[in-house]
């Protein structure tokens, strides 16, 4: 008989299925896991405390780097915390392209999901077919925003500017010749709407290829099926959501429950799973794809129709345009104060959640009544699954972490803030 | 949204007749509690069915230090009002660096803020617990009533210095490995105490005093706007 032993694994900080930086150690009994004790904390930048040392606008963009695969979802979480506490009435447009790049998010931040998941547990081909529509996501957000991943699109009070009427093109270098660059830009030749919905029409037969490859293949089921079920009741004590609620069969999400922005206008459903295991939670978001490719469409045939002003035109919390400020001296102040000092929010606290693409992202702001924050906590909600993570490996083997650190779609971005 | 909030306003006073303080806030109801009574109030919360606060969305430390304390306050215009922006005169944060001085205050400086979600009455609670004693603030740990506290509960206690009376496991969680003081506290340098560096001659890691200069660009500034104050009319020091 040989001696068994147990052991004490250090799971990364640099291991590619850790998802980023996460130190994970594990007490080991053979193969299966007795204690999963996850070291979070590697990547922490104090984005809170930074943010109570700038005026509020200056931080958005640190919004942008927590979960940084799913940015502008980050910034609606906290300029809705201002816009609460100011009481700001934000244009009906700028709600319309919210929503719309908040689902264009969800997709993008999903599909990453989907990608480096099946990575994780052996779906190799998964990576490139992911990457290949996230490609299209990103010119939207550099379209629009000039910058494909940290966009600080949102303000308090709408967003930055309007949607583009022209994409960027394709040129011919070196690298590409004159027909590819002419088949890259066959779809970029209207407005940056004409190229999202002509994504939106492609992207459900993506969505359908990938799951030819998953769905049902016996591998990925074998790796998913019956791995870390979590009840509903366990589900709500450990403080889940997203899609990880949803996934133990419980029906709660923010964009129907307390909708915010326009959703509530919006026809979406929402996809439970049933049994709370790796493989309803793959099924849930697969359909949060497809539905939020539904929502795009919706915004999109709302948008083309609907011109009109996409920031507030308060200009003690909006910056004036360009051309008034040469001709109004009061423009010129408005500018001058708000670049300089920025604005203040009344005394209070507010609590905003949006329905993140990893569950809800809340943020809470206290306000002594400065122009900068006296206190900002980010809720994310990585933080509440990652802790669970323990409970959920326990009495599995140690290829199942894998698929666990997979399903619970962890950004450390957003653990360690 | 309002009459949801009314009902569970109502169901809050009924419940828990001697607290004084219920309210709602924007959209969420709010409620104090002393540390003594937070695990009765707490279990209460979750297993009331007309309350059923379910879920623990999220537990932070406030650091009530500096409330209310401004950088660029001025009764006259002077000479030296362009200099109090860019130089270090006055003892509060103008530098990142810990030289500020805490005022004495009467409220408590510690607080843990509690948001509670009740799944069945579609409903938030804030729940403020203020931690009495200033030096060494304790607050008992919500561990048994919400399980997820137990990382929120270290990540008070690594920031802010929070101890949480009966938590299972309270280690430091988000800052690094044998560090020292709790960062998010007011007087704790934004810049930090050390800095790190891979020293090619000893071979190894080695912490330093910080060597950066601290600089503010924009003060931190109060402003009355009358918008905001309920009943008053602008007031002339708006158009400072």
């Amino acid at each position: 008989m040989p001696e068994i032993r147990n052991y004490t694994l250090n799971f990364g900080p640099q291991h590619p299925a850790a998802h980023g930086v996460l130190r994970l150690v594990l007490e080991m009994d053979g193969e299966v896991v007795e204690r999963a004790d996850p070291h979070i904390g590697l990547l922490h930048r104090g984005t809170e405390k930074l943010a109570e040392s700038k005026p509020y606008n200056q931080s958005i963009g640190y919004m942008d780097r927590l979960d940084y695969v799913s940015m502008m979802c980050n910034e609606h979480g906290y300029v809705l915390a201002i816009e609460k506490l100011l009481g700001v009435e934000v244009p009906l447009r700028a709600q319309y392209i919210r929503v719309m790049f908040d689902e264009i998010t969800r997709i993008l931040n999903h599909l990453m999901w989907l990608g480096t998941h099946g990575l994780d547990i052996g779906a190799m081909a998964m990576f490139l077919y992911c990457f290949r529509e996230r490609e299209d996501l990103m010119d939207c957000y550099e379209a629009v925003s000039g910058a494909r991943m940290h966009a600080t699109y949102y303000r308090p009070g709408g967003v930055a500017r309007d949607l583009p009427d022209r994409m960027p093109q394709y040129e011919v270098s070196r690298f590409t010749s004159k027909s590819t660059v002419a088949k890259l830009n066959n779809s970029r030749q209207g407005s940056l709407l004409d190229f999202i919905e002509d994504f939106a029409n492609r992207f459900p037969k993506c969505v359908d290829e990938y799951e030819t490859l998953l769905t049902d293949n016996r591998i990925w089921k074998q790796r998913t099926v019956g791995i870390g079920v979590v009840t509903p009741e366990r589900a709500l004590q450990l403080g889940f959501t997203g899609p990880m609620l949803r996934g133990s069969n419980i029906e709660w999400d923010l964009r129907k429950k307390q909708p915010y922005e326009t959703y509530a206008d919006l026809d979406f459903d929402i996809p439970v799973g049933t049994n709370g295991d790796c493989y309803d939670r793959y099924l849930v978001r697969v359909e949060e794809m497809r539905q939020s490719n539904r929502i795009i469409k919706q915004c999109i045939d709302w948008l083309r129709v609907n011109p009109g002003p996409v920031l507030t035109e308060d200009h003690k919390i909006a910056p004036p345009r360009r051309g008034e400020m040469k001709g109004d001296m009061e423009s010129l102040i408005h500018h001058f104060k708000l670049f300089t000092e920025g604005f203040c929010l009344p005394e209070g606290e507010s609590y905003a959640a949006v329905e993140h693409p990893k569950g809800e992202f809340g943020c809470f702001i206290v306000s002594d009544g400065a122009n900068k924050p006296y206190r900002l906590k980010v809720r994310a909600a990585g933080f509440a699954h990652i802790a669970a993570l323990d409970e959920m490996a326990r009495g599995h083997m140690l290829s199942d972490v894998v698929a666990l650190i997979g399903t619970q779609d962890i950004v450390f971005g957003e653990i360690d803030r | 949204m309002a009459t949801r909030l009314d009902s569970i306003l109502e169901a809050l006073k009924t419940a828990f007749p001697d607290v004084s303080n219920i309210r709602g806030e924007l959209d969420l109801a709010v409620m104090d509690v002393e540390p003594a009574q937070l695990l009765e109030v707490a279990l209460r919360l979750r297993d009331d069915p007309s309350l059923s606060f379910k879920q623990m969305s999220d537990l932070c430390g406030v650091d009530f230090a500096t409330y209310g304390q401004d950088e660029w306050s001025t009764d006259t215009e002077n000479m030296a009002s362009f200099s109090r922006a860019v130089s270090a005169a006055s003892t509060g944060s103008l530098t990142f660096d810990n030289s500020m001085d805490l005022p004495d205050t009467d409220r408590p400086r510690f607080f843990v803020i509690y948001h509670l979600l009740s799944l069945d009455h579609n409903v938030r609670l804030r729940l403020r617990c203020a931690a009495t004693d200033d030096e060494m603030p304790v607050v008992p740990s919500i561990c048994p009533i919400y399980a997820c506290a137990n990382w929120y509960e270290r990540e008070a206690f690594d920031l802010f210095g929070i101890l949480f009376d009966g938590h299972p496991d309270l280690r430091r969680i988000l800052s690094d490995y044998g560090f020292n003081g709790h960062p998010f506290r007011k007087d704790f340098p934004l810049i930090g105490n050390v800095e790190m560096r891979y020293d090619s001659v000893k071979e190894r890691v080695v912490y330093e005093p910080v060597t950066i200069e601290p600089r503010v660009l924009v003060p931190r500034v109060i402003r009355q706007d009358a918008r905001y104050v309920a009943g008053e009319s602008a007031p002339e020091t708006d158009k400072k």
